[in-house]
């Protein structure tokens, strides 16, 4: 009798783990197949245009010729954007976290959190119609006073227009982002941790850097990562406010161009080759995204052994 | 480089709530003091009061005085910055930083009081302190790992080498036993015997044998009931509280009838 009730008890507890544990396998392959899926479509759309004759690709020099400028240009706009987004947003999260009076870090966090909800386009024509026109008289003081720095090369855009502007608008769009992740993390630092510190006889901000900021450090970097997949991926916004056009050093003439926003303001009039072409652009972003993503996890597994999470 | 604590009139608040009440206190210098008294009464609290730890929490302030070798620890324009790079703190839970080696963890809170030194004082220092806490045999061919990996009973030593090595004149330690095993606890017990030759210790425990086995003098503290004060009820030489103490309280709970 004893073996039969060790072996058929609880019938019913075994189904529903059976029924988890099979929903949670399915959604881990449904994510898989649909990333398969993408990559499979961009690849085989793709090909036309890295096998046509160079002469019949846009540019009539190549795909690698057309594609290596925008790709140029969506890591500058990247680069700005984080450049100004992750020290605001850390220095913001922070004074959620560990500075602001209890009623006060709420409700900020609240706002942060509603930027993040504002639809790209909206973005893009606040920075088109209001901010462009606003930054122009800065470009013209960079531009005579900066000038010998390549990046500051004159004549600076009258109208604002240029890839500075992009790259500040998406900081903006980036801050909320960032700013969201790390102050969860900020918060989930061990009270053990910092009162460590502090008895130690560390100031407020000594503490953080001892406590606060190691232990959030591969957060921080997943946050970062996070902000630059949009940021590199951003369409609408870019496409509202660059003034587009060649590859130019300068960050405040127009001109430059990125992949997202050359994909959104060609492919409604593409057709054939120039389709494939966009859509091999399209793949390019996809192959940057994806050693983005890799490069940050080799960083946080570097210090795998001081995450303490052993 | 030890100093007497002398506690007068000391209530402490969380708000408008009494925590502990008018606490009086004369803690020599290099002896161990242990604080007793049952979960909720105060003797934690009232520890952090000693350095000023318990203002980490919002609403927390105290009415009295708290007398380091004479210099009110609550006096006007006293930094608690400063207050605690003198009286060191080792906490219920080892808590090394997980993000640093065991080297850096040791000299972490010396960086923070004297920005320069050099790499062979910090040697001399890292070994010193480590020796102190009865570590370094244990940890001399892994300086470089981080503390993390060290055992629960190491890991509570590292702590006590880290709080040793800005050489405070004074170490608290709020149940430093408690997450540990008897064989750490032991080495822990060992090393706050020796501590006292060269440091005031004060230690809160709820284990009484641990109060008998390594403290000079103990402090009992009680409360009446639930959203009551805590109070000091009796503080006397350690043989006297747990041999033949003057209070009833004191008896009841050392003898185990408390309640």
């Amino acid at each position: 009798m004893t073996t039969t009730s060790l072996t058929s008890s609880r019938g019913a507890g075994r189904a529903g783990d059976k029924v988890f544990s099979g929903a949670a396998l399915a959604a881990g392959c449904l994510i898989l197949a649909v990333l398969f899926g993408v990559a499979l479509f961009l690849v085989i759309q793709a090909i036309p245009a890295f096998t046509a004759p160079a002469a019949d690709i846009q540019g009539g020099e190549g795909f690698f010729a057309y594609i290596w400028p925008i790709v140029v240009g969506t890591l500058i706009a990247a680069i700005i954007a984080l450049a100004i987004a992750t020290p605001v947003s850390i220095g913001v999260a922070l004074f959620i976290s560990h500075f602001a009076p209890r009623g006060l870090a709420s409700g900020l966090g609240y706002v942060i959190d509603l930027l993040a909800a504002i639809p790209s386009v909206v973005y893009g024509a606040w920075g088109a119609a209001f901010l462009a026109p606003q930054i122009s008289p800065a470009y013209g003081w960079l531009a005579t006073n900066m000038g010998w720095l390549p990046i500051f090369q004159g004549p600076a855009s009258a109208t604002g227009k240029t890839i500075l502007t992009a790259g500040i608008v998406l900081s903006v769009m980036v801050i909320p982002i960032i700013t969201s992740l790390s102050r969860e993390i900020f918060l989930q630092t061990p009270k053990l941790h910092e009162e460590a510190a502090l008895a130690l006889g560390a100031t407020r901000w000594e503490m953080i850097k001892m406590s606060v900021l190691p232990f959030a450090r591969p957060g921080i970097i997943s946050a970062v990562m996070l902000g630059l997949g949009r940021a590199l991926g951003e369409t609408m916004a870019v496409a509202l406010v660059l003034s587009s056009g060649a590859l130019t050093a300068s960050l405040i003439q127009s001109g430059n161009q990125t992949i997202a926003a050359e994909i959104a303001l060609n492919f409604p009039e593409a057709s054939g080759l120039k389709v494939s072409t966009l859509i091999a652009a399209g793949l390019v972003l996809f192959v940057i995204t994806l050693a983005v993503n890799m490069i940050a996890r080799w960083i946080i597994s570097r210090h795998k052994e001081f995450s303490g999470a052993n | 480089m030890s100093k007497r604590i002398d506690v007068k009139d000391l209530n402490v608040y969380y708000g408008n709530f009494l925590a502990v009440e008018d606490v009086s206190i004369n803690i020599e210098a290099k002896s161990v003091t242990a604080f007793i008294g049952p979960s909720g009464c105060g003797k934690s609290t009232f520890l952090r009061t000693l350095n000023r730890m318990h203002e980490v929490l919002p609403g927390a302030r105290v009415e009295g005085e708290v007398l380091l070798d004479g210099d009110n620890l609550y006096g006007p324009g006293v930094d608690p910055v400063t207050v605690r790079s003198q009286i060191g703190m080792v906490f219920q839970r080892p808590n090394p930083f997980p993000t640093m080696s065991i080297r850096d963890n040791v000299l972490a809170g010396v960086k923070l009081n004297n920005q320069k030194i050099s790499k062979g004082e910090a040697d001399a220092l890292v070994e010193r302190s480590l020796r102190g806490a009865n570590l370094w045999n244990e940890v001399k061919d892994r300086l470089e790992k981080p503390g993390s990996g060290l055992s629960g009973g190491q890991q509570q030593r590292l702590c006590i080498a880290r709080a040793i090595a800005v050489e405070p004149q004074v170490i608290l330690m709020d149940e430093p036993c408690s997450a540990l095993d008897p064989i750490s606890t032991l080495a822990v017990e060992d090393l706050i015997n020796e501590l006292k030759d060269q440091y005031t210790v004060v230690i809160v425990t709820h284990n009484m044998q641990q109060a008998a086995r390594v403290s000079d003098k103990t402090a009992f503290f009680n409360i009446a009931g639930t959203g009551k004060p805590g109070k000091l009820i009796e503080f006397a030489e350690t043989s006297t509280i747990f041999n033949n103490p003057s209070q009833k309280a004191t008896e009841d709970y050392v003898s185990g009838r408390f309640g």
